[in-house]
């Protein structure tokens, strides 16, 4: 009797499984030109590259838990490590109404700011997939969050840590030579146990937000290495670091006034590192449909000596247009200039239109400049490029 | 001058006195009770959730749709409170907008990226821009309130055969795109038959058809089609509601910009 009950119970759960579960996602063609003959001789002018990402979704007991597995794959023409895989999301989540849990690999989101995220540290930049930092690799985590009057406090146990990926030699955008394997301070290597703490809340006009993160570097070190047989290596250092963080942003009218500021021990030296600004929004500009957004921001950083840390005493200023039509068509240009240096300097436009329900193009632009033979641009200088996606979501 | 003109002046004329006579809402005491009593016929409602198609219409009738889902909840001597999901265009799927309307502070406004697992927070200017393409603006989908506006009674007339009063009314929030509305509220339920938007220089921009009501829980009339046609780039917009549900277990809580990453 009781194994029918429950054979039948299975039989229900399933067929409710079957119902709800639902196949999305998206698949891109990609064709990346650079402007500029190669540094150095391994590299190419042209990388065409395809991906896809389907998503599978499925809810149970009134969507109070949900499932859901994204994989990711690119295949790139010319660089190896380009071509890669990825879970973006693998993820149980369980919901209540003051508190969530979600155990599984997933990406988490912090901060406010546009030109550089300092605060958001939970998830590893994927930095072959896009050379603005946004695409991120899957993290492996047991998340509690609990919902009170007083704003949102989360913990994060991080049990595994993922590797930043770097181009392959044959691949541009990268030092003079291809980054190679990760060495770690901690002995558990990428098994290191780390955790993160953070407070978001919302009061009134303002966004608040505090974190606290320990554990294994999502931004390395790069540090130079001989071999026993001579030959020369550049490789990711991952140093165990404390950081605390802070958010904020006000609305003021049309105003968005953003910041974020971190502290981090633990690397070759202890630093705080701030950005803050302002974004202005401004529709229908001249009577017509469209809208501007300018975007201001200050970047600075203590560091002298990270090639990540490109954001030392900088200022990005940007605009956005959006057209406000069917297809939802939009530019963004900015500009970063280093205030320490004239001649160092970058530039990006990011324009992309909808072609139908399902199709999307994007052409992407990324200029950099710098005779400075230390800063980290100068390596790319010859990489300006220009790309053109076009994607389908299904 | 027109026929209608000339009322709104005689009108405006004629009201100066009543001003501030009713609590702190401005405007003629004729134009003011029809507003109350438009917003009192529709209080109690609750909660509700709609299944909403979005039909976009450039001026060469080329044609894109929309899927959306809305949560609405009614929130006491406040604006409601909306979220909003989108099913499609799939390259937006998952995008949740959440506003907290209200009477006459700025909207509180909130947007998921699903892609970046980013919840944005969204100026108050952007309520005159418009609503994902299409010819509704932000402050068209916010929530009635009679705080928004300062009214003036402009006369009587038939829409959609039902007998209306034509009000004037005048934003009194900031960041509208508007100078004023004109509104046909039927006389039989003080539904909302047509509305007219003019812009900022005062020239008439869009007209807005309500049609098709419908009444829930013996009391509360929604338009089952909202026709948003502009009229200086013909271009429209329609909203069908495809389900509407009320009295569903939606609570304060299902509002949390927390919730946005919940949604699909």
């Amino acid at each position: 009797m009781i194994r029918k009950a429950v054979a039948l119970s299975l039989i229900v759960n399933f067929t409710s499984f079957a119902n709800s579960a639902e196949l999305t996602g998206s698949a891109g063609l990609d064709l990346r030109y650079y402007l500029q003959d190669s540094l150095y001789p391994q590299q190419e002018r042209t990388y065409a590259s395809a991906y896809l990402s389907p998503e599978i979704y499925a809810e149970f007991n009134d969507g109070q838990d949900t499932l859901i597995f994204n994989p990711f794959y690119r295949v790139d023409e010319h660089d190896s490590e380009r071509t890669h895989g990825d879970i973006r999301e693998l993820q149980w989540a369980h919901y209540r109404d003051t508190w969530e849990t979600k155990v599984g690999i997933g990406k988490v989101f912090w901060g406010q700011t546009e030109s550089v995220h300092l605060v958001d540290i939970i998830n590893q930049t994927d930095s072959v997939e896009s050379v603005d930092g946004e695409a991120k690799l899957g993290q492996p985590m047991v998340n509690v969050s609990y919902f009170t009057d007083y704003g949102n406090f989360s913990v994060f146990v991080l049990p595994y840590f993922r590797e930043r990926t770097f181009q392959s030699t044959e691949g541009r955008l990268r030092p003079p030579l291809a980054i190679s394997d990760a060495i770690y301070e901690s002995s558990s290597e990428e098994s290191n146990l780390d955790y993160a703490l953070r407070w978001q809340s919302s009061i009134d006009d303002w966004e608040v937000g505090l974190s606290y993160f320990s554990g294994t570097t999502r931004e390395p070190e790069l540090i130079t290495q001989i071999s026993d047989s001579g030959e020369l290596s550049i490789n990711p250092y991952y140093a165990q670091i404390e950081q605390v963080g802070v958010d904020l942003l006000k609305v003021s009218g049309a105003w968005l006034l953003k910041m974020e500021s971190i502290y981090r021990q633990g690397q070759s030296e202890d630093f705080a590192a701030l950005v803050a600004g302002f974004e202005y929004t401004q529709e229908g500009v001249f009577g017509s449909r469209y809208g501007l957004g300018y975007l201001a921001e200050y970047q600075y950083d203590e560091r002298d000596d990270n090639f990540f840390a490109i954001a030392q005493n900088d200022m990005m200023l940007g605009l956005r247009i959006m057209a406000n039509d069917i297809a939802g068509s939009e530019i963004l240009v900015g500009f970063v200039q280093d205030l320490d240096a004239t001649s160092t300097y970058s530039a990006y436009i990011e324009a992309s239109s909808r072609l139908s329900a399902n199709w999307r193009w994007t052409l992407d632009g990324y200029f950099f400049s710098s005779d400075d033979q230390d800063d980290p641009f100068f390596f790319l200088r010859r990489d300006d490029h220009i790309q053109f996606s076009l994607e389908y979501y299904f | 001058m027109n026929f209608l003109s000339r009322i709104v002046l005689i009108t405006a004329l004629g009201c100066t006195a009543s001003y501030g006579l009713a609590s702190e809402i401005k405007g003629d005491e004729k134009a003011i009770a029809i507003a109350k009593e438009r917003k009192a016929r529709d209080t109690g409602w609750g909660a509700n959730e709609a299944k909403v198609l979005m039909l976009l219409k450039n001026s060469q009738g080329k044609e894109a749709t929309r899927k959306l889902e809305v949560k609405s909840l009614e929130v006491k001597d406040d604006g409601d409170k909306a979220l909003t999901v989108f099913e499609s265009p799939r390259d937006v799927k998952g995008t949740a907008f959440l506003s907290f309307s209200h009477a006459l502070e700025a909207d509180e406004q909130w947007i998921f990226l699903p892609a970046l697992k980013r919840v944005k927070r969204i100026s108050s200017q952007s309520k005159s821009g418009p609503f994902v393409g299409s010819e509704f603006a932000f402050e068209d989908m916010t929530s009635y309130e009679v705080e928004k506006f300062s009214y003036t009674f402009l006369g009587e007339e038939e829409v959609n055969g039902e007998a209306c009063f034509v009000l004037k009314q005048v934003p009194e929030y900031d960041f509208s795109g508007y100078s004023y509305q004109k509104v046909w509220i039927d006389k039989s339920h003080y539904r909302v038959q047509k509305v007219e938007f003019f812009d900022r220089k005062e020239s008439l921009l869009k007209t807005l058809y309500l049609s098709d009501y419908k009444q829930y829980k013996n009391k509360f009339w929604r338009p089952m089609k909202s026709l948003m046609r502009n009229v200086q780039t013909k271009k429209s917009t329609s909203l069908i509601t495809e389900e509407l549900t009320f009295d569903t277990d939606l609570q304060e809580s299902d509002f949390d910009k927390n919730r946005l990453k919940r949604v699909r």
